[in-house]
Parts: C-alpha cells; structure tokens; sequence
C-alpha cells in the first residue's frame, strides 16, 4: 500500500519538476522582456542591483519613448499594411488552388500537392539574393511593395497545404448534392464549400499574417529606410543609436508585438498541427 | 477459492451522480467461461479494467486468488487481457508481439522461443510469426492477442468484446474458436459482450448487468428461463419477451411459446384473441406481431415466433394461447419475479 | 427529367481537369515566377560577377566557388552550420520527448502552461533573439546576476557570452533550441495523442513499466512524428540566418558565422552578389536530401 503512494508521489513531484523546469526555460525571457520595459534607466543599467525586482519606481517612460519618439507605430502600420495585402492574395491564390487539388485532379493532384509541398522547403536565405535584384529591376527597392509581392512565395505554399487536408475533410456528397439542384460545380464551389470552411479560412488567415509578422530576411534585404520597415526588422535594427541599445524600450516593443500573436495562435493551434503533420499520422 | 472475487465493488465517476458501477458481488468458478453481460452503458466494460487495473474503485475490493489485488498495478495482478481492438504492437512481428510479455517480466532470453512456439501452436499461427500486425487478417490477429495473452499462463483471461471488430461472417467462426481455445486451455475466463446470442452461447454462467448494478448471475438456461426480473427477461431472447401488464402485475411469456390455440392440445394454457399487424417471413420462421383483444388486455402489442406451415392475413384475429408454466409473473413497481397469480384473462 | 439524369451521370466523373487547371493555375504561376525563377536565378548568378549597384553582368566560370571554397570564412561557416544544427537537433529532440511526455495526460493548469511553453516559437525569431541578446548582455545579464549572486564567478569575472567564441556558438545553439523545443513538443504530443489508448494500457497488462513502454513501444510507434519534427526543425535551423545574424553578427571573428548569415553578409552587406549566391547554393544539397526524407516519410506513413 505505501510502496503504492511512494511510487505516486515520486512521479508527481518528478512531473513537476520537468513542467516548471521548461516553462521556466521557455516564459523567461518574456518575463525579463516585461520587467526590462517598466525598469527605471539607472535601475536597468546599475550591476549591482537585483535585476528581479524593482529597486527603483517601475516607469512607463519607455513605453513613451517606443510611442512618440520611434517609428515603432509606424513600423506597426507597415506591417499591418503588408499583412493585409499579402493575406488577401493568398487566400485568392491559395483557395482555389487548393480545391482544384483536394478534389479535382486525380492522381495529378496528389503529384501537384507534393511538387507544393517541396517548393516550401526552399529557404528564403536561398532566394534572396536573385530576389534583390529582381526587386530593384522593378523599382521596388525600399517599398513596402516589394514585401507584398514576395510574401506570398512562402505563405500560399503552407496555406494549399493546410487548407487542401481540410477540404479533404469535407464530404463528397455536399457538393454533389449542390449540383443536383442545380449548381455548377464552380458554383458548389462558392456558394457551399467556402462557407463551410470559414474556420479553415479563417486560420490560413491567422497564420498567412503570423508568418507575415515573423519574416527577417526579406524585409531586411529589400527595405532600408526606418520608415519604411516592419515591425519584425525594426525592431531590432533601428532601436539602436550607434551602438547603445535602448533596451528598455527594445523589450517593451518585443513584449507589445509578441503577445498578441500568441493570442491568435494559440487559438487555432490544433489546426496547425494538423497542417504539419497530415502525412505522417495516421 | 474462487480465482476473481468482487466484494461491494463501486466505481463513481463524478460525484452526485450514479455510479457506473454500484456494490457489485460475484465470484468465478474455477476454469468457468463467466460473461458479463449488458447493454452500452451498463458498466460491464468498467467492471473488467477494474479487475484488470485499468481503473480505480471508488469502493469495494477485488480478489484475485485470494488476495486483495486493489493497490497492486496490472502488471503485478498476473492476468492477461484482449482489447477491443486486440491492441497488437504494430511495429513487432507476431514473434515479438508474442514474446513482449516475456520480456516485461524478465523471462530468461532462452526461454522466450520455446514458449512463444508453445503458444504459437496451440492457436494454430505457428506461419504468421515473422510478420507485422498490419498484414493479418481479423481472425489472424485475434489468434494473435490470444496467444500474446497465454504465453505468460495467466490465473485469468479478461476478453473485452473482441468480437465486436468482426464482420458478422468472421464472428461465427471466431467465436467458435474461442470456444475451442477455451475448452482446450481452462483457463478461468471472463467475457464482456452487448450480444446476449454471444452470451448464451458461450457462457458458462451469465452476470446480467443494467446501470451499474447486477440483475442476475447464472447458468444461460436460468436468466433466459426463470429471469429475475423485466430486464433480464426482455434483454436476454431475440424477439424479446413479450410484457402485459395486468393491474400491479406483469404477466411475461415469450413469442416461441405464444402459439395458434388448437396447436397447444389440451394441457393449462391461457387464450388471447391476437389481431394480426404484421406478418415477417424470416425463412425459417415467421414473426408475427399485432395486438392483443379482449377487455383486460384490449390493444396491448404483442409478438409470436412461429415455425413454417402457417400464413396468417393482415388485419385477420385469431385464438392464441401460451401455455400456464411457460407464464412469468412480476411485479408491477419493482419489475422483479413473482409467485405465479391467478388473474382473470379477459 | 433527362437533364437531370443527364447532369447526374457527369458528376459521377469526379474529376474535372479543365476546371481544376484553372483554378490552380494562378497560384502555379505565382509560384513558378516566385521561387522557380529566382532559384535558377541564383545558379545563373553564382556564375556570373554580379555586384550591387552594377547592372552589368558577366560570366565568371568557377571563379565564385573557387575563391570561396577556398576561403576559411567559408570553411567555417559550413562547419557551423553542421555543429549548430545537429546540437540542436539532437538536444530538441531529446527535450521535446520528455516535455510532451510530461504534458500527455490532463491536469490542471495545463492550457496555461501550453500557452507559456509556445511563446518561443510564435514570438517572431528576431524579437525573441534580441531578448536574449539582453538576457547574455556582456556586463548586465540577468545570468551573469545569479550566478555571481552564487558565487560562482566573482563580481566582473564572469565571462563574456556573446564574446568568447565556444560561448558564443554556444548560445546561439541555445537560441535556437529555445525556438524549436515548442514546436517539436507540440509535434510530438499530437504524435502521442494519436496512439490508441488501449496500446499502452496492453503494454501494462504484459508487464511493462513506464519506461519500457515509453522506449519499447510509444517511441517506435512514433518514429514518423519524430521524423517530421526532426526534418522541420533541421530545415528552420540550417537556413536561418536570423539568430546569428541579431545574436552575435558573426562574431566573434567569424566563430558564429553560418552559411545563410555568411550569404546574406557576403552578398549584401559586401554587395558581392554572385558570391553570395554562391555561398547560398551550398544550401540546397542538404535540402534536396531533406526532401527526399521527407517524401519517404509521407510514402511510408501512406503505406500503413
């Protein structure tokens, strides 16, 4: 009998240890990021004091220098701008593509659906480069343009790849039944598919614009002047004077630009897990 | 002794609500084929894994060969269980899926191919050992389960409706190997099913669960000849028994035994005027249903199993009659056996 | 009537390629345009002497791979990138097994705690580098804090994360593990969630204890799950050039230096076009074989 409960109370306490261990590892840094931002100057920047707790007034001074001093709002704007855009031309790239795939293409399609899934793994840090230059050809050098035309490379490959596993999902008979009373098989398309599949829609849309927020490299090889960059690379780039970081109102942007995102994520994780795993569980 | 025992046994899933499984008493014979019996729901399945050590009593005890195994985990219980689903490893050949629990107790390394022959051989899969669960049949991987669950001689087997899985041709073989298997092995046995033909069949004795709590234990003849009460008496027989309610009484009798009147002669029998509503030709009976007339028991539906030889006309009334002793008698409030009462018929 | 039964019959085709051609054709093209054309792009500049600000363009032959190959920034630089994602790898794996193995069966607080552990992967990369690159800061980490707080180090005697070159690669290894366990042990957990409850529960009847079951029968029914999370996090950790790029630049003298950060260093930074794109091809071997994985991994899971 206690050999029982002995055995239970080891495993329990081991259990939370290996919980609080990795939340601990993972959550820190966001927790550093919330204190760093409402930390006094000569409180951030004194060694001696315990960085844990505040020795000084917590301020909001940061807070004021990231709003009306910095292109941050700006920068927000930009990428609100861009992410807008990019989304709408995914979903009218991806939507349809991903139908004609889940449904109407036979074995082609199968073959189709893996040839997309491959262009996936080509890395931005690949194209980058011809990119540059394509872009500058164009003219869209330092635009936020040249973001909106290239985004969609990497977001509408995963979003055909998620929403392809959720029209497969939908019964056959929906659509067939749409048809005998009287609908076109595109018709079927708009008028009842599309519908049904708002939450699937609806989580291209949360993702299509979390990897919007999330991308480095092409922002920062196009884009070149402050006012024009996005929340993800000005952050880091132009928070800096020379070389003084101003890391109060640094963390107190990181923390601002990431929470939300992890709102809407977290909502619709499931389904991205779905997305990445469709071909391997079964 | 008895191999499993459960004393006051209760399994409370949310607190307030009923019990999924209520003060249950029953022991098992040695080497018997004991069947627990129910429909969805009536915590049959519940009462296995609580044997097994799948799940924890709210109260109660289990005792198996003697010994409160309560606190002790599967693995110690020394039983052996087929899932539902067989639960077969589907990464391990038959040879490993078969050895596993030989490996899980740390049998020496010398004996795991005898025994894994052994076992292998009395169900016949000696030729399916290199290959993969994905590539057997149902009945290849029911052989298998079973020889998984032997190979470490269990005191028991618990067997959680494994034919279940099978299309309805398959069954009928795969029962009687389990029978067979069973017969040749005695190990003690216990057997959930929802399908009382299952049951009947098998069983050598039945325990006959509703909600929780057992309505009766006993030989397949005693709970489908003298039931306890009304549900083991309409659960158990396919149509199921026929219940009239006469006052604070329920009069039972069952559609095998309510007959053409003249066809019963001349021994005690009890006469209904049944209006034909429908008439079902099954090829090797007719299943007649209808309604009952006469002032008592005016409109009361009813249903009769007839052999070939007989056609009756939609609409047309005629005299039935069951005979006294194949009547059962309940009581109206409780739903439990009676004393036979004289009543008046009509 | 007879168009009806008409129409009926036609939908019994399932298949409607006309139909089907046209409503993939458009995202085909962009796609096409968007990464087929700059991938050849790349080879064709890798060949040539393009610089930036120059228009013009000439064939160069092997003259890029050769002076790169050549070059010990470039030796290092693949050598990084090899060391940084194999560790990483390796130590994902390793920690998302036993996170997700901890966070199988429900209890309380458990949304909470999923929210908090996926905040390094949904948080964008360079957000999350820069906060490290506060927490590893060379006088005012919060590491350094506690540990000379310790004792372990005496006040300003602690060493320089970001400074020293085995710390420093050591630290963007663990950035990048930081970024990855989440998503690895989400990965793993759907793995998990997907074995039917009865295998296990057939494993402790036998005999099994929870860590021969967890190695003997849980961790082998996963191996495609396993597989794609290794794959995945292969690919984000090998062409990244973001955590280096904000956590060290490089630095120090190059220790930090992977293959996309050097790409993206060479080709821009130094406008040597064509010798970044040469630099970046070196990518695609590792990818090609990557996908080749990948494809047998879906084949095999499409077999079962």
């Amino acid at each position: 009998m206690a050999k029982k409960r002995l055995r239970e109370f080891i495993a329990s306490v081991l259990h939370w240890f290996v919980l609080v261990f990795f939340t601990v590892l993972l959550a820190f840094p966001f927790y550093w990021m919330l204190i760093t931002a409402f930390k006094q100057n000569l409180d951030l920047y004194t060694v001696e004091n315990n960085p844990f707790i505040f020795n000084a007034k917590p301020t909001l001074e940061h807070l004021r220098l990231l709003l009306y001093e910095t292109r941050y709002v700006r920068w927000l704007g930009n990428t609100v701008f861009v992410g807008v855009l990019v989304v709408s031309i995914t979903l009218l790239l991806a939507v349809p593509a991903a139908y004609a795939l889940a449904r109407l293409t036979g074995r082609w399609g199968q073959r189709l659906g893996i040839g997309i899934f491959l262009t996936y793994l080509v890395p931005p840090t690949l194209l980058f480069i011809p990119l540059s230059r394509v872009v500058s050809a164009l003219g869209l050098q330092d635009t936020l343009w040249s973001l909106v035309l290239v985004y969609p490379s990497f977001t509408v490959p995963f979003s055909i790849w998620l929403l392809m596993g959720f029209f497969k999902a939908i019964p056959k008979e929906l659509e067939d039944a749409a048809m005998v009373d009287g609908l076109t098989r595109f018709g079927a398309f708009v008028k009842m598919v599309i519908p049904i599949s708002v939450s699937g829609i609806l989580t291209v849309v949360i993702f299509t614009f979390t990897l919007v927020t999330q991308e480095f490299v092409y922002a920062l090889t196009f884009i070149s002047s402050e006012s024009n960059q996005m929340v993800g690379v000005g952050i880091p780039i132009f928070l800096v004077r020379g070389d003084v970081y101003f890391w109060g109102s640094l963390m107190a942007a990181c923390l601002i630009t990431s929470l939300p995102i992890a709102l809407l994520y977290n909502i619709f994780l499931d389904r991205f897990i779905a997305g990445f795993t469709v071909g391997a569980v079964k | 002794m008895p191999v499993v025992e459960t004393r006051n046994l209760t399994k409370v899933f949310k607190e307030g609500q009923l019990g999924a499984i209520n003060d249950v008493n029953l022991e098992t014979r040695e080497g018997e084929f004991l069947v627990f019996l129910g429909p969805s729901g009536s915590g049959k399945t519940t009462l296995l894994r609580m044997i097994a050590g799948l799940e924890e009593p709210t109260a109660g005890e289990i005792l198996i060969g003697g010994r409160v195994v309560n606190d002790l985990s599967p693995r110690e219980r020394r039983i052996a269980m087929v899932f539902q689903s067989y639960a077969l490893y589907p990464h391990l050949t038959v040879y490993n899926n078969i050895a596993f629990p030989l490996k899980a107790q740390n049998v020496k390394k010398e004996l795991h191919k005898e025994k894994v022959e052994w076992a292998a051989s009395l169900l016949g899969i000696g030729a399916l050992l290199q290959r993969k669960p994905r590539e057997l049949s149902g009945g290849e991987r029911q052989r298998v389960a079973l020889a998984r669950a032997i190979v470490r001689e269990p005191s028991v087997f618990l067997l959680d409706e494994p034919l279940s899985n099978l299309d309805a041709k398959l069954r009928a073989s795969a029962r009687e190997e389990l029978e067979l298997f069973h017969r040749r092995v005695g190990t003690t046995t216990i057997y959930v099913t929802h399908d009382q033909v299952e049951a009947m069949a098998m069983g050598d004795r039945v325990v006959v669960l509703d909600q929780g709590v057992v309505r009766q234990i006993g030989k397949p003849r005693e709970v489908y000849d003298e039931p306890a009460d009304t549900f083991v008496a309409t659960f158990l027989g396919s149509p199921p028994m026929n219940l009239v309610e006469m006052g604070d009484v329920i009069v039972g009798f069952r559609p095998e035994h309510f007959r053409v009147a003249e066809t019963i002669g001349d021994s005690a029998k009890v006469t209904f005027d049944l209006h034909v509503e429908n008439v079902e030709y099954l090829g090797a009976e007719y299943i007649l249903s209808g309604s009952l007339a006469g002032r008592r028991v005016d409109g009361k539906k009813v249903i009769a199993r007839l052999l070939l030889g007989q056609s009756f006309e939609i609409g047309t009334t005629h005299q039935f009659a069951v005979p006294e002793h194949h009547l059962k008698f309940f009581d109206r409030s409780t739903g439990k056996r009676i004393e036979p009462r004289a009543l008046e018929w009509q | 009537m007879a168009v009806r039964r008409a129409k009926i019959k036609s939908m019994g085709a399932a298949q409607d390629p006309a139909l089907g051609t046209a409503m993939f054709a458009p995202a085909a093209l962009y796609i096409l345009l968007l990464i087929g054309v700059p991938f050849f792009l790349a080879m064709y500049y890798a060949f040539s002497d393009a610089r930036i600000g120059n228009t013009e363009l000439h064939f160069v032959g092997l003259e890029n791979f050769r002076s790169i190959l050549q070059s010990p920034s470039f030796r290092s630089a693949v050598k990084n990138s090899i060391v940084f994602t194999l560790a990483s790898q390796i130590i994902v794996i390793i920690c998302s097994t036993i996170l997700s193995t901890a966070l199988e069966n429900k209890f309380r607080g458990r949304g909470a705690i999923r929210y908090l552990i996926l905040l390094p992967w949904v948080a964008p990369i360079a957000l999350g580098a820069i906060a490290w690159k506060w927490i590893l800061d060379s006088i005012y980490s919060v590491i350094t804090w506690v540990l000379v707080w310790l004792h372990v180090f005496k006040p300003y005697g602690a060493p320089m994360w970001l400074g020293e070159p085995h710390l420093a690669m050591a630290s963007v290894i663990l950035v990048h593990c930081w970024r990855l366990i989440p998503f690895s042990t989400v990965i793993m957990l759907a793995g998990q969630t997907a074995i039917p409850k009865e295998i296990p529960e057939a494993a402790a009847i036998d005999g099994a204890g929870f860590w021969r079951t967890l190695f003997q029968i849980k961790i082998p029914m996963m191996t495609s799950i396993i597989s794609v999370a290794v794959l995945f996090g292969t690919i984000f950790t090998f062409t990244d050039m973001t955590v280096v790029y904000i956590l060290t630049a490089g630095g120090p003298y190059d220790s930090t230096q992977t293959l996309p950060s050097l790409a993206f260093a060479t080709g821009i930074q130094g406008s040597d076009l064509a010798a970044g794109a040469a630099i970046s091809l070196f990518l695609v071997p590792v990818l090609v074989v990557i996908a080749y994985l990948m494809l047998r991994v879906a084949h095999r899971a499409e077999a079962t």
